[in-house]
């Protein structure tokens, strides 16, 4: 499976995907990247003329490279015909520096167990300079979908 | 170890997993994990993790998809820690 098959299985629209390339993957972890594009419709609001990326969508970002992304990837044989994906069902996140418009980052996924459809992994977020931008633990559910 | 106190190292391992401090005071064979105890697939996956860690035995997926009550969870644990001493 290359990375460009893992974002095309992406279930996810355009205006909630937080993914733009996947740079390397193995059975252990994954490491992808995204830019915070200063037109991102939640900058208007938070906050009023000091925008900042909300908490939620960096979680949501570590989520769907870390988590759904890899999940993909390890999916990749006895989910041949279908679309997996992953409901999140916990996570624990610290936030270290905050994430401003116009910034890139690299986030990166290494598996603690992926058991009974169970995919639990630590999430690391790193600037352009290598900087931790927040990390925790994130774990989430394999939901089969039908065909296509 | 005897059947007893697999019950009681069971109902430690559960609590965090459950809201329902009634039903887990009053755990015994019948309880049901989903329906008495109101614990979601993801937190069962993590309550069969830790079983596995307490009682040193492997769950397979067969195992898995009968522990669902109390009852089948003790009996699976028996069977295993039997399998590991013979």
């Amino acid at each position: 499976m290359t990375a460009t098959e893992i974002l095309a299985r992406m279930p996810y629209g355009k205006d909630f995907l937080f993914v733009d390339e996947i740079l390397k993957f193995d059975e252990n972890g994954i490491t992808g990247t995204y830019l915070f594009k200063r037109d991102l419709v939640f900058y208007e609001s938070h906050f009023e003329n000091n925008p900042v990326t909300p908490g939620v969508i960096l979680t949501e970002t570590m989520a769907q490279i870390g988590l759904v992304c890899f999940g993909i990837y390890l999916l990749k044989d006895q989910e041949a015909n279908t679309k997996p994906a992953f409901a999140m069902t916990s996570n624990s996140i610290e936030f270290l520096k905050p994430v401003y418009p116009g910034d890139k980052v690299w986030v990166t996924s290494e598996k603690t167990y992926f058991r009974f459809n169970k995919l639990s992994c630590k999430v690391t977020m790193k600037n352009s300079i290598g900087e931790i931008l927040c990390k925790g633990t994130i774990a989430g559910m394999l939901i089969r979908h039908g065909n296509g | 170890m005897s059947k007893e106190e697999i019950i009681a190292e069971l109902k430690n391992i559960i609590t965090p997993y459950s809201e329902e401090t009634i039903a887990l005071q009053s755990i015994d064979d019948d309880t049901d994990f989903l329906k008495d105890l109101k614990i979601n697939s993801a937190n069962l996956v993590d309550i069969v993790l830790d079983v596995e860690d307490r009682f040193n035995i492997e769950i397979d997926n067969d195992s898995m998809a009968k522990m669902l009550t109390v009852k089948a969870t003790v009996d699976i644990i028996e069977s295993k820690r039997q399998e590991n001493a013979g």
